[in-house]
């Protein structure tokens, strides 16, 4: 198969080789699978957009980089990091909360509230996500800006590239290249942060004393990283992400996006200074817009799959309008049906709350709801009752029924509690540990912080109280803020007395 | 075989076989599929001299990084004994109340008690400890020879009836079988038994066997019935029978006497083994 993507206007100048070479040599053949890449030198650009994506650049990249070093007291042996994924201990610990694998729920809310989030800014604005904050995005755009520090902008990128090796191009692409792998090692290096203790592992990881998985992925990330965002770059968006597909089910024509007002532009055309512009369009078809692509397109073209809304295509028209004295916004954040609207003479009406976005709004605010709802009502005590099955009850000498259980006292705490057990069923029941010397009514243990103490209990139950073969019960653990009750049966095997 | 020819298509030799006009193309092998096979090879070649494949005629090949699975599990055990050293060392030093004591000690010995338990005692005891009929109950609390920790040690370490000089040892006689007794007398005996453990029984039947049971039955039993921990004699008056609670169950061990035989495991365990078990025993029976 051949992925041809229509790039058809003014720059689709590019027919695919390869599919040129199989219709030379005939039907029988099948072409190549992949396209080879056309490569894109995006230009720099100066304007407000441009300026957005320095400081998300900036922002997401700090974030990403300084959050393991946050420390965060916790009581005890526990870690003192205020974001970690701990595997070993099977925890995850994010400044005031911790989450247990049990309560993973929290997570998958999490990433539902995520994906209501990219499907609303999505109907609103478009692939603000893709153009701003995507990781894909951002260390592309961070990759692009240091080839351009080594080999200057578009213009002698191209010469560069184009011209015979000679050390003046050696040493600028093995600059670059370093910059970027000491980049790529320092994304790697930061990303295994997020699950071990940050100081340690930063001493442990150069004497060779890390965990292996840490070097792993380490390796693993800055391989991705560096061919990534170095070589890939739009291929990835293109080609590797399905969020391109998916986007285009989000979109509507009330939707804001980077597009081109044709009903402005068109007919366009080679200007020159102090010419009249009646009877043409404000495009000067000057391709600034498509050289500032990061994607390699033309925006000129109507909404496309590759477009990531990136805004540069904004900063770069506007420069020329500027200069032409037209106008700003030729290219802009515009919806199609304002764009139609003009164009057929029609005053242009912008829908934000559309049934989309209302429904996009409504589920994430329940989902928000659901998860605000779940985090107050969350207890950091909890319990589960495993009943002996070998054997299911044992008769005393007096005719007394005794039964085994094994508690579990989940203490999600930070603190130890300690903690009352008490076996709510028919009366006269005595309860204890398998160790101790008496049994009373109920038993008071401590449960350890952070941890699941595995309680074995016996329950015996007076011959008196042994009314039927099998008594609902329920045990309870309560501390001073919280309890927990969960429902079991005693069984006494009351139908077959000796 | 045909001469040669090209298929008019691709212009690729065919093999110059048909089969109901269907020629098969020439086509080498891909590239990528014949070096993986030539990787195959050289991966075999570096195998054979690494490691143990080829067998010879009194023993093999041993290749030079001298692999062995034997030596490796027995390394293996040496690592677990290591790692376990500092434990099992704890186990053999402290005393049984200590090691009850001990949360991390106890939960050590409830480990290793559990696993010896269900390879060595589960035959007779069953796998939960319950026993059966003539193998005793070891999670309730009526004990023949004491329930104690310290008597739990001791009686797996010596055995019932296991023959060594120092094993439990009672013996019931075999009353009726004997001739100890008549078979009249025995069937009295039968309902004493049933009325001392507070169940209706054939009160003229209580009266004839009182003073038989005086004569016969209260050195081991005792007066009251309650048995006799020391001499492993049975509580008559509880809920709990070894060989039975039924009329028949009864009469037939004061006819026939049986006594069943555990061994001693103080030659089969070393002694933190010996203790651990205890302990788990000891803990399921719900302590005393």
């Amino acid at each position: 198969m051949t992925v041809v993507i229509d790039r058809s206007g003014p720059t689709a100048a590019r027919t695919s080789p390869v599919s040129a070479a199989a219709k030379a040599r005939g039907p029988a053949y099948v072409t190549g699978l992949y396209k080879p890449r056309q490569p894109i030198y995006p230009k720099l650009v100066h304007g407000r957009w441009r300026a957005i994506k320095w400081a998300l650049l900036i922002a997401t990249l700090t974030i990403y980089y300084v959050t393991p070093w946050i420390r965060w007291e916790r009581p005890g042996t526990l870690p003192d990091q205020a974001v970690l994924v701990d595997f070993a201990g099977r925890r995850f610990y994010f400044f005031w909360i911790q989450l247990w694998p049990q309560e993973v729920y929290f997570l998958t809310g999490l990433l539902v509230l995520a994906a209501l989030v990219l499907f609303l800014s999505n109907a609103l604005f478009g692939r603000l996500w893709c153009g701003y904050s995507c990781p894909q995005t951002v260390w592309t755009d961070l990759f692009i800006h240091v080839e351009r520090l080594f080999e200057g902008d578009r213009n002698a990128r191209m010469r560069l590239d184009a011209a015979p090796w000679s050390l003046n191009k050696a040493w600028r692409k093995i600059g670059k290249h370093a910059v970027w792998l000491g980049i790529a090692f320092g994304t790697g290096g930061a990303w295994i942060f997020y699950f071990h203790d940050a100081p340690t592992l930063i001493r442990t990881f150069w004497i060779g004393q890390g965990p292996l998985t840490g070097y792993i992925f380490c390796a693993l990330l800055t391989f991705t990283t560096y061919v990534f965002a170095g070589f890939m770059r739009e291929q990835v968006c293109i080609y590797m992400c399905p969020w391109p597909r998916i986007q285009g089910a989000m979109l509507d024509e009330h939707s804001l996006q980077v597009t081109y007002r044709y009903d402005r532009g068109e007919p366009r055309g080679a200007h020159k200074k102090g010419a009249d512009w009646t009877g043409r369009g404000d495009c000067v078809d000057c391709a600034q817009c498509v050289t500032a692509c990061p994607m390699g397109i033309d925006i000129r073209n109507g909404p496309q799959l590759e477009c990531i809304n990136c805004g540069l295509c904004i900063d770069a028209c506007d420069e020329i309008m500027d200069r032409v004295g037209r106008p700003k916004g030729l290219i802009a954040f515009d919806t199609d049906a304002a764009v139609e609207a003009r164009a057929a003479g029609r005053p242009a009406i912008y829908k934000l709350l559309r049934p989309r976005t209302a429904f996009y709004g409504v589920a994430l605010a329940a989902v928000s709801g659901a998860m605000a709802w779940g985090f107050s009502v969350r207890t950091t005590l909890d319990l589960h009752v495993l009943r002996d099955r070998n054997p299911v009850f044992v008769r005393l000498h007096d005719g007394a029924v005794r039964n085994g259980y094994t508690l579990k006292i989940v203490n999600r705490g930070f603190e130890d509690e300690t903690v009352i057990v008490a076996f709510d069923g028919p009366p006269g029941a005595r309860i204890k540990t398998p160790a101790a010397a008496s049994s009373g009514a109920s038993l008071t243990v401590v449960a350890p912080a952070n941890e699941v103490r595995a309680l074995r209990v016996f329950v015996t139950l007076p011959p008196q109280a042994l009314s039927a073969p099998n008594l609902p019960a329920s045990f309870v653990v309560r501390t001073s803020k919280a309890e927990a009750r969960v429902e079991t049966t005693f069984l006494s095997g009351a139908a077959n007395t000796p | 075989m045909s001469k040669r020819e090209s298929d008019e298509v691709t212009g690729v030799e065919t093999t110059g076989h048909e089969w109901d006009g269907i020629r098969e193309l020439d086509n080498p092998l891909p590239r990528w599929w014949l070096w993986v096979f030539y990787a195959s090879i050289a991966v075999a070649a570096v195998y054979w001299v690494l490691m143990p494949s080829w067998p010879g005629l009194t023993s093999y090949s041993k290749g030079i990084l001298g692999q062995s699975d034997r030596q490796a599990v027995v390394g293996e055990l040496q690592a677990l004994t290591a790692e376990r050293g500092a434990q099992a060392a704890r186990l053999r030093t402290a005393s049984l109340d200590e090691i009850e004591r001990d949360p991390e000690l106890q939960a050590y010995a409830q480990a290793v008690g559990q696993s010896v338990f269900g390879d060595n005692c589960a035959t007779c005891h069953g796998t939960g400890g319950v026993g059966a009929k003539g193998y005793a109950n070891l999670r309730d609390d009526v004990w023949l020879w004491g329930g104690e920790l310290a008597d739990i040690h001791r009686t797996i370490q010596v055995g019932v009836r296991s023959g060594g000089p120092d094993a439990r040892f009672s013996q019931m006689p075999a009353f009726g079988r004997d001739q100890m007794l008549t078979p009249a007398q025995v069937d009295d005996l039968t309902e004493f038994v049933v009325a001392l453990s507070r169940r209706p029984a054939d009160v003229a039947a209580v009266r004839r066997a009182a003073p038989v049971y005086v004569a016969q039955c209260v050195a081991c039993h005792g007066v009251k019935g309650l048995g006799d921990q020391k001499q492993g004699a049975p509580n008559l008056t509880d809920q709990e029978w070894l060989y039975g609670s039924t009329r028949q169950a009864i009469h037939d061990q004061i006819w026939n006497g049986q006594g069943g035989v555990m061994p001693a495991w103080k030659d089969r365990f070393d002694p933190e083994t010996l203790k651990a078990l205890a302990v788990y025993i000891h803990a399921n029976a719900g302590g005393r």
